[in-house]
């Protein structure tokens, strides 16, 4: 079986360790609450007190974790630091959305918990008030600083209410209703189902966040967990006193009156921290998108790709990044990421853009996409782009051989790379680590071909002008085909040039046999790190990850990375 | 804002509301509560709605994803005809049943989501979306003769029978494109 620990192990590992520290953080404080100062809380609210402080903790934790994997740029900024140490250590931060999920799910967790132990301590506390008899240890502690209204130890001050109003009407229950809903809202409309039909929906109901934040930093104000105070424990040691209860504060008695207070909000200090660099991280993508970008083609390709070839001062990027490209004058608050379609070493920067949605068609219209003659420069449309950012495709010139497969229109982050290459390899001579790569691109449809042939057949002209036929090999699979084009295809199978993209290689029909391919590679590259990169519906991904897993075997390893958005 | 069709998210939110008032009545009455009827009508509002909410409607645009088993539910809600089909119908349904539930604390929460999930259909309703069973197509009579590939063809057609069909082995690659048979374009 091939080699599981190199591409799962780390993320295993942090995944364990995440677990780890919540479980500790839960043990710790149900146990820390379980002592001397805490005994006549519990003589109200048994462990349910513990129950609740318990997820407490945990969600100062998880709020604290929530806001990190989405800080794009500081994640960029760490990835080129870690880079150069470990690849796999970079590899994680590719990760982030997963993380960002997992540790959602832990809060939403948490919550119910927490929600569930405060329900019965709601009843609790109010059960101590309703049952107004002084032979009741419950009734007499209730009934503690109810002159002063500052050393009291239950919340609920008056058997005239319930605990429904006192959720209404203590800073801790308002506050905590507010951010359960904003939770259960932004839970719901980041199904699935709906992000992927209504990326509008889903992003403006997250911004509930805001709300979240703000909520739970002030949910702890009202220090309504109360706890003996250090000075009383000296005065009324609850071992000794507690079965004296009727006595306390009389003369003769060792027994005072217990004292309570609350204890301090805590929360804001693990959650500060995240927040201040979250808002960084939002001023950052505002003053990247400020700086002014220059379309300076635009280029209509068949089956609706839109291409933009741009400019921006100090723009820099690496092979296989992607932006984000906002359009004022089609919506101000949408950003939408792209792959960026161009090689680090020409003068402007690309992006190709299917038109599939509102979005891309209002872009297309804007650029001009939709009349026939050629647009003046001064009409093309203001953009703001931020970025770029990384992602699994810097990696690629760190493997000595490589294999890209890209699907359909998730083609675009090779487009770069095989750019790049031509640059270094072919025009500079640079010494390049990568050795020998090999590109699977499956597509359905032929139309698809045309904007990515131009640059296939410049490499292959290139390389045959070179004499370096052998560093890029390159299979294209048409995947669906029409009966009238299965005509054509056999009658021009001879010829030289193949009938659909005019490549001297010829187009491959089907789907290709991946274990006859890793087989292949595998074989002839024995003791090398092999690096697979797809681009691609999750299906193939789930395959070719298997694949990769299987053949490692022996010397060869076959590290598997996925592009995300 | 897009093409949305609210009445998915409200279906979202909806489901979501039944789980949490489904929590909530069992924490209610599992705990003794104070108003636990309450409690025990907000288990049985809860289980309705999450049987009521579970199977999706079909998009009127673009896929419709399936819940897992969701087939029978299907059937169930469908044939309750315009009383599932019509958002009005569970706008109002869904505002009426959660009202119980803001008298204790317990089911308090799933009272408020589920009255969120109600204006989220009144919405939906406002719109004309329409509940409708996404039921199993029948197969469409694909060509019988239709073949599946498992393998790409080595020798592209049209191909001579088995037993004329011999590699050249000392040039397998030129060999694929070699047909022993010669082909004109007459």
């Amino acid at each position: 079986m091939g080699n599981f620990a190199a591409n799962e192990g780390l993320s295993i590992f942090v995944i364990l360790v995440w677990l780890g520290i919540n479980a500790f953080l839960f043990v710790h404080f149900y146990m820390a609450f379980l002592v001397e100062r805490w005994f006549y809380t519990r003589v109200l609210l048994g462990h349910a007190l513990s129950w609740a402080r318990a997820p407490a903790a945990c969600l100062n934790f998880n709020c604290l974790l929530i806001l990190l994997p989405v800080c794009r740029n500081l994640l960029s900024f760490l990835r080129g630091t870690i880079q150069c140490c470990s690849r796999t250590a970079a590899r994680q931060l590719d990760r982030n959305l997963t993380f960002h999920k997992l540790v959602a799910y832990m809060i939403a967790f948490h919550t119910a918990v927490h929600i569930g132990a405060h329900l019965f301590n709601f009843e609790f506390f109010m059960d101590a008030q309703l049952d107004r008899n002084s032979s009741l240890l419950p009734f007499i502690l209730s009934e503690i600083g109810t002159g002063d209204n500052a050393s009291f130890l239950n919340p609920i001050r008056t058997n005239e209410t319930n605990p429904t109003i006192v959720m209404f009407t203590t800073i801790a229950g308002l506050t905590g209703v507010v951010i359960t809903l904003a939770l259960i809202l932004i839970i719901t409309s980041s199904m699935e189902v709906i992000r992927r039909s209504y990326f509008e929906v889903f992003w403006y109901t997250h911004h509930l966040f805001v709300i979240f934040f703000i909520g739970l930093v002030f949910h702890g104000y009202g220090r309504i967990v109360r706890g003996q105070t250090a000075a009383s424990l000296k005065t009324n040691r609850p071992e000794v006193c507690a079965d004296q209860f009727e006595d306390w504060g009389n003369n003769g008695t060792d027994c005072a009156v217990p004292e309570f207070a609350g204890n301090p909000p805590m929360t804001w200090k693990w959650v500060v921290g995240p927040m201040i660099l979250y808002v960084c991280e939002r001023l950052v993508r505002l003053y990247r998108s400020h700086q002014k970008v220059v379309i300076t083609k635009v280029v209509m390709h068949p089956s609706k790709t839109l291409e933009l070839q741009m400019k921006r001062k100090g723009f820099h990027m690496e092979v296989g990044q992607y932006v984000f490209i906002q359009c004022p004058s089609v919506s101000r608050l949408e950003w939408h990421p792209f792959t960026l379609t161009s090689a680090p070493e020409e003068d402007y920067f690309s992006a190709h853009i299917r038109i599939v949605g509102d979005w891309t068609q209002a872009l297309y219209e804007a650029c001009g996409g939709d009349k026939t003659e050629p647009q003046e420069a001064w009409k093309l449309p203001k953009l703001a782009i931020d970025g770029p950012f990384g992602t699994a495709s810097e990696d690629v010139f760190r493997y000595e051989v490589v294999m890209l497969v890209g699907a359909g229109i998730g083609v675009t982050p090779f487009a770069s790379i095989l750019k790049s290459v031509w640059y270094k390899r072919i025009q500079n001579n640079q010494d390049v680590f990568t050795k020998k790569i090999y590109f699977y691109w499956l597509c359905p449809e032929t139309q698809a071909f045309e904007w990515f042939a131009d640059l296939l057949q410049s490499l292959e002209g290139q390389m045959a002008e070179k004499g370096v036929t052998d560093f890029l090999s390159y299979n294209i699979y048409l995947t669906r085909w029409k009966e009238t084009e299965a005509a054509h295809f056999r009658v021009h199978h001879e010829a030289e040039n193949d009938p659909i993209t005019g490549l001297k290689q010829k187009t491959l029909y089907g789907k290709p046999n991946w274990d006859n391919e890793f087989t292949n590679i595998a074989s002839k590259h024995p003791g090398t790190k092999v690096g697979v990169f797809l681009c691609g519906p999750p299906q193939l991904g789930k395959s070719l990850e298997k694949q990769s897993l299987s053949h490692t075997e022996g010397d060869v390893k076959f590290i598997f990375n996925k592009e995300n958005f | 804002m897009g093409k949305i069709e609210w009445a998915m998210w409200a279906n979202e939110q909806a489901l979501a509301s039944g789980l949490i008032l489904l929590a909530g009545g069992i924490v209610g009455v599992a705990g003794q509560f104070r108003g636990w009827p309450f409690a025990a009508y907000a288990v049985a509002a809860g289980v309705f709605v999450c049987l009521l909410e579970y199977p999706r409607s079909k998009r009127a645009k673009g896929t419709s994803v399936e819940r897992t088993g969701q087939y029978c539910f299907t059937v169930c809600v469908k044939s309750f005809g315009p009383v599932t089909r019509n958002y009005y119908v569970r706008a109002f349904l869904h505002a009426a049943i959660c009202v119980p539930g803001g008298f204790m604390l317990a089911t308090v929460l799933g009272c408020v989501c589920l009255g969120i999930a109600s204006l989220i259909y009144l919405a939906a309703a406002i719109r004309g979306e329409q509940w409708e069973p996404i039921l199993p197509q029948k197969e469409t009579t694909r060509k019988t003769d239709a073949v599946s590939v498992r393998n790409p063809p080595e020798m592209p057609p049209p191909r001579p029978p088995p037993e004329v069909r011999r590699k050249r082995v000392d040039d397998l690659e030129g060999a694929v494109y070699d047909n022993p048979i010669p082909v004109s374009d007459k």
